[in-house]
């Protein structure tokens, strides 16, 4: 390079602060450049030579078109020089160095009154380049994780309230269920109807509804119409189990959990649908039709059995081609109404036709 | 002469050697073995018992049929006839038992009516006599136990103010 074309400063004194490089001109103080800590890429030491001073030579960025008129207009360098008649190169690298690796020209926003025409407000972080894409997205992503905090934590007060509303109610029915007597009867139905209605089951009514919610309701209803034709081949009789494994294939998706399933079935017979559930005394659970009467089914079991002269549950439920936990429920059953007996043996479990009833 | 035994229909019935769950059933079940129980021990001039040798006797397992009445419910079925007067308990664990197949009142009745028939009310009669003796050889007081009829004397005695 020429030493004509050098646009040369002389006698001034080099400022860092933390976002700029300032120049101010020793004499006249009116004269000061500056240059944004932002814009230089990296800088490089120059040894002092003889007659010759030494030197950082800092490497700039292209300029921004929103750049402050400086100087000059332009100019065909990409860096500038700084020379150092007198002392300091060293300490100034060393510090200007530091700069460069903190950048904490990033953390803080300039001060307004620097910034007038720049239009964005403080705070935004000026970006050319790779790294400044990469520095936007992840102001966006400081963003969002921000605004995402904020929406939980009302989520999470939203839940402190809810909390508080089940806890009052729970409480409310507990005293309805203690006071029962000096409430009114048509308060008490007004108060379990508003409760329904919000979704919380009523402890007090449980018993009556299976803690009847509006959802067990309608799934109570949607049970009747999709079971009515598989119970009528099936001989007006499932178990619970083979109803859940039904009814949730055919669903699909939104499957049902077996306690939904219980609850919904509890309230068949109280809402006056075509089915019901029944409990056996050995707990086992069936849905039977309104119309199948097991007790006559008992009628024909001990006809089955006497023909036989003795049945275990396998060989009964073989003849009768029903599942093997219903032949015994309908067996033990015979066995309560009287109309048969049981031998049992380490051969098994045999039921026989009653002869202690029936002969002398 | 000793009769052959003869079993009852139930001892056949496999369901006799499984303690009913329906009540009603049951009370029938009971009913059929306290009579078994009584007959046999009364054909086999069986008095006494221990449960031990209850549970290994045909009386509660019947080897042809495969079934044998389990220990607890013999123990059911020793009690009805506790509860009926016709066992008593030898000792404070239930291991032995004295079994009655007519009860001392029954005996007692028999007695004073055997009394009463031959007309020796307000004589004196010694167990033996009683039991044993010729005039009695034909009558249902024979066989009678000794210590039954110890029981049964005591009986007619309170019932009918027999001299002891």
């Amino acid at each position: 390079m020429q030493l004509k074309d050098r646009i040369k400063f002389d006698a001034g004194t080099l400022l860092l602060s933390t976002h700029r490089l300032i120049w101010r001109d020793q004499k006249n103080h009116e004269c000061c450049m500056a240059i944004l800590l932002s814009q230089i890429v990296f800088i490089e030491e120059q040894a002092a030579g003889i007659g010759k001073s030494a030197k950082i030579v800092v490497h700039l960025h292209p300029p921004p078109s929103n750049k402050e008129p400086g100087p000059f207009q332009s100019s065909k360098n990409s860096y500038i020089k700084l020379s150092f008649k007198e002392h300091g190169q060293i300490e100034f690298y060393r510090r200007l160095s530091e700069e460069m690796t903190q950048r904490r020209w990033e953390n803080m926003p300039v001060s307004q009154s620097l910034q007038t025409n720049r239009g964005p407000q403080p705070g935004r972080i000026r970006a050319v380049g790779i790294v400044g894409i990469e520095r936007k997205l992840e102001e966006k992503r400081k963003e969002t994780d921000k605004n995402i905090s904020e929406a939980f934590e009302d989520l999470s007060k939203l839940m402190v309230k809810a909390k508080e509303m089940v806890e009052l109610s729970k409480s409310i029915a507990n005293k309805i269920k203690d006071k029962q007597g000096d409430i009114t009867e048509d308060e008490t139905i007004r108060f379990k109807s508003y409760l329904l209605s919000m979704g919380i089951a009523n402890p007090v009514t449980r018993e009556t509804y299976g803690s009847g919610t509006q959802y067990h309701m309608q799934l109570a209803k949607q049970l009747a119409g999709i079971l009515q034709g598989p119970l009528e081949e099936r001989g007006g009789i499932m178990s619970l189990t083979e109803v859940y494994c039904l009814v949730n294939r055919a669903r699909g998706m939104e499957l049902l959990s077996p306690e939904d399933l219980v609850n919904a079935c509890k309230m068949l017979e109280a809402l006056k649908l075509p089915l019901r559930l029944r409990v056996f005394d050995s707990g086992v659970m069936v849905i039977e039709l309104q119309s199948h009467k097991e007790e006559e089914m008992v009628a024909s079991a001990l006809e089955t059995v006497s023909e036989k002269g003795s049945l275990t549950s396998e060989e009964f439920a073989k003849l009768v081609g029903m599942s093997v936990l219903l032949a015994k429920e309908r067996l033990l059953l015979a066995e309560k109404m009287g109309h048969l007996c049981r031998d049992d043996s380490v051969e098994g479990l045999r039921f026989y036709p009653n002869l202690f009833m029936t002969q002398s | 002469m000793a009769m052959s035994f003869e079993w009852p229909w139930q001892y056949r019935f496999p369901p006799f050697f499984t303690l009913q769950p329906n009540v009603d059933t049951r009370q029938k079940q009971l009913a059929a073995w306290c009579s078994l129980v009584l007959s046999f021990c009364r054909l086999h001039k069986q008095s006494s018992m221990t449960v031990m040798e209850a549970q290994e006797s045909p009386l509660f397992n019947n080897v042809k049929l495969q079934r044998k009445l389990p220990v607890e419910s013999i123990q059911v079925v020793l009690e009805e006839l506790r509860k009926k007067g016709n066992l008593e308990w030898l000792d404070k664990n239930k291991s032995s038992f004295l079994i009655m197949w007519r009860r001392p009142e029954e005996w007692g009745k028999l007695i004073y009516q055997w009394v009463s028939r031959s007309g020796q009310n307000n004589s004196v009669f010694t167990l033996y006599e009683l039991t044993n003796g010729e005039d009695t050889e034909d009558e249902a007081l024979q066989p009678c136990p000794a210590h039954h009829s110890r029981w049964a004397k005591l009986e007619a005695s309170s019932e009918s103010k027999l001299p002891d």
